[in-house]
């Protein structure tokens, strides 16, 4: 079996012309995450640049209007560029420059991932080039916008569904165009080893923050972590450093777009089944002859018709459950979370909101659930807007 | 000898692509009969793929209209069946991991030889990940085809070593499609892999015009052209054959000059 590998999932799947850059960043990052200087660095600019640590807030209007569990939210969207987006880049990004490389680029759905790359690009001083849905562009115009202003370039990608996975695949094609100089910022979880790991390594400062702040909060272990996943970068990061503790349950929450009974869905897990794609073995939306689902989610964050190995591993083993989310249900969490703590979520943290919304009811008022913020949802207004009928102009 | 390697008897060989079911799978079977008549020497058949990522926007194009346009690998398994019937012309299927595993990787490729298809080329399965694949490819007597690229260096030897039928040889950085220019030493990376094997080495990628088909195919034992040949099934339709036809009259031509 090859390396990457979580249970039956992961690997290498890319083509030969990037196998030789992909062992390059493997041997770079297995060298600089012992590095002391490097380590020291990062945690300048996480919390200095990023604003790390982020808060554990308690949402106590919350959990009174639940009746239930106490409820807990990570704000990572209080970080620098509004999500947690920002770890896992400042991470890759001082990563290649160590390697001598002078360009990244990367692919963006929501358009939060290519924000924070380009801010990165911008501290660091780096070309950077940013891949882009054609629905998402449409979708984002505020973000893009954003990533002009830092200094980006914006590609529009036009093929297949024109969403996320399209523009992983462009990105890929653009990286075996141009290596020697240039980075690629996978943006979560996924793609070939050592992709999932790397950005796994770099979010799980979510779940290590958490835990030390509960404890000092609570003096225990959360009964709920709950995230909400598309390729699985914030929900791997606040799930990290649980695993072994077996008593936590880890609930990954899908977006089901208009529903998994409907074609319209992004919803992996519930509706996808084992695949090879994006350079990993993994579940995916797919037809039976395996081509790719054109997937559907109100969140252009969570339009992805795939999920990271390691999480794919956790449903596996059964260590980590994951739950489909209405595009209806997180737009009224979206609404819910906005009134009730005055907090705007992003559409894709909704959908973690809204999952949190049945669960506590359901458990006692001693349990603890915590929910990972894992961006605002400034972006979302318009869209949510018209969702509701109303056209208005950002 | 497999029936691949009978593909490099025949002088330097030209080795045409085209996607199956672009514009559909009658004239892209009576492609194959056309190109075999104009001297190619295997053919390859693409089974589209949904996300083709190693694809410059030319055959991207024709795996979108081949899907919109209904084709299946059920349709296509048929289809060799009735090439089959025909011709014995090597014939090698290419496309993506998730096309031959989400079928079951078994019974894909025992259709496939059992249809009478030669050698299989994912361009999605390197060197690390082969073996998935390549046990079953050989015991169904598939040759389960090696990529060798620019930036491949020091893997070129295990490579190499664990290569059937032969080895594709990417000629450029980048997606599949006519460039102007080939930057890299193709003739060097030819000489490294016959240091470690005498395996025959087929060039592709960017390859277009009879001129760069002759320079590459000097330095190896065969060139492989996708893009201009789907270019012309996209421009010309059901009417695409003989226009194909001539262009691979042309590359056969220029492969087999100066020899």
């Amino acid at each position: 079996m090859s390396k990457g590998r979580f249970g039956i999932h992961g690997g290498q799947y890319m083509p030969e012309t990037l196998m030789n850059a992909v062992i390059e960043l493997e041997e770079a990052y297995d060298h600089y995450k012992k590095d002391e200087t490097f380590n020291r660095e990062l945690i300048e600019l996480l919390n200095e640049y990023a604003g790390r640590p982020s808060r554990l807030y308690y949402a106590a209007r919350m959990t009174e209007d639940l009746g239930g569990a106490k409820v807990y939210l990570k704000r990572e969207d209080l970080n620098h560029t509004g999500s947690h987006k920002i770890n896992n880049v400042l991470g890759q990004v001082l990563l290649a420059k160590k390697m001598g490389k002078t360009r990244v680029i990367a692919e963006t759905g929501a358009g939060q991932h290519g924000v924070a790359t380009a801010t990165a690009a911008a501290l660091m001083d780096m070309e950077c080039e940013v891949f882009m849905g054609r629905e998402d562009i449409k979708r984002q115009a505020l973000n893009v916008y954003r990533m002009r202003l830092l200094g980006a370039r914006v590609h529009q990608v036009d093929s297949g569904t024109g969403t996320l996975k399209d523009a992983v695949s462009e990105t890929m094609r653009e990286w075996t165009k141009r290596i020697q100089d240039t980075h690629y910022v996978l943006g979560s979880v996924m793609g070939p080893h050592p992709f999932p790991t790397i950005v796994r390594d770099f979010q799980a400062v979510i779940s290590r923050e958490i835990k030390a702040q509960l404890f000092e909060k609570e003096g225990k272990l959360p009964d709920a972590v709950l995230a909400c996943v598309g390729g699985g970068s914030n929900a791997m990061g606040a799930f990290y450093h649980f695993i072994g503790d077996e008593q936590v349950r880890l609930i990954g929450c899908e977006a089901a777009g208009r529903g998994i009974d409907t074609a319209e869905t992004a919803a992996t897990i519930a509706t996808g089944r084992l695949g090879i794609f994006h350079g990993m073995k993994s579940y995916f939306c797919q037809d039976e002859y395996g081509q790719i689902a054109p997937v559907y989610s109100i969140s252009a964050g969570l339009d992805y018709p795939g999920i990271g190995p390691e999480h794919a591993h956790l449903h596996d083993i059964g260590r980590a459950q994951y739950v489909p989310v209405t595009d209806e249900e997180a737009v009224e969490a979206f609404e819910y979370l906005s009134r009730i703590e005055g907090i705007i979520p992003a559409i894709e943290s909704a959908h973690a909101v809204a999952y949190a919304r049945k669960l506590a009811p359901q458990m006692r008022k001693d349990q603890i659930i915590v929910i990972n913020i894992s961006g605002r949802g400034d972006k979302d207004c318009a869209a949510i807007a018209r969702y509701r009928g109303e056209d208005i102009y950002e | 000898m497999s029936n691949l390697r009978r593909a490099f008897e025949n002088g330097k060989a030209f080795i045409p692509f085209i996607t199956c079911g672009d514009p559909s799978l009658e004239v892209t079977e009576q492609l194959v009969y056309a190109m075999e008549e104009s001297g190619a020497d295997l053919i390859e058949l693409g089974i589209p793929f949904s996300d083709p990522t190693s694809e410059g926007p030319v055959i991207q194009a024709a795996n979108m209209r081949a899907l919109a346009g209904g084709v299946t690998t059920d349709k296509v398994f048929a289809m060799v069946e009735r090439i089959r019937k025909k011709t014995r012309i090597p014939l090698a299927f290419m496309t993506y991991a998730n096309v031959v595993f989400s079928y079951g990787s078994e019974r894909f490729i025992a259709k496939a030889a059992e249809a009478g298809i030669d050698g299989l080329i994912l361009p999605d399965v390197p060197f690390e990940e082969k073996e998935e694949f390549d046990d079953l490819c050989r015991q169904y007597g598939l040759d389960l085809i090696s990529m060798v690229a620019p930036t491949s260096q020091e893997r070129i030897r295990q490579i190499a070593e664990g290569a059937d039928g032969f080895i594709y040889c990417v000629s450029s950085l980048g997606v599949t499609g006519a460039r102007s220019r080939i930057a890299a030493d193709v003739g060097a990376m030819v000489r490294h892999i016959k240091q470690v094997r005498q395996i025959p080495c087929a060039v592709g990628f960017g390859i277009s015009t009879p001129e760069q088909a002759q320079a590459m195919a000097a330095v190896s034992d065969g060139v492989i052209v996708g893009s201009a040949l789907v270019e012309l099934c996209g421009h010309y339709k059901d009417g695409c054959v003989p226009y194909v036809a001539a262009y691979v009259r042309k590359m056969k031509e220029a492969v087999g000059r100066n020899f």
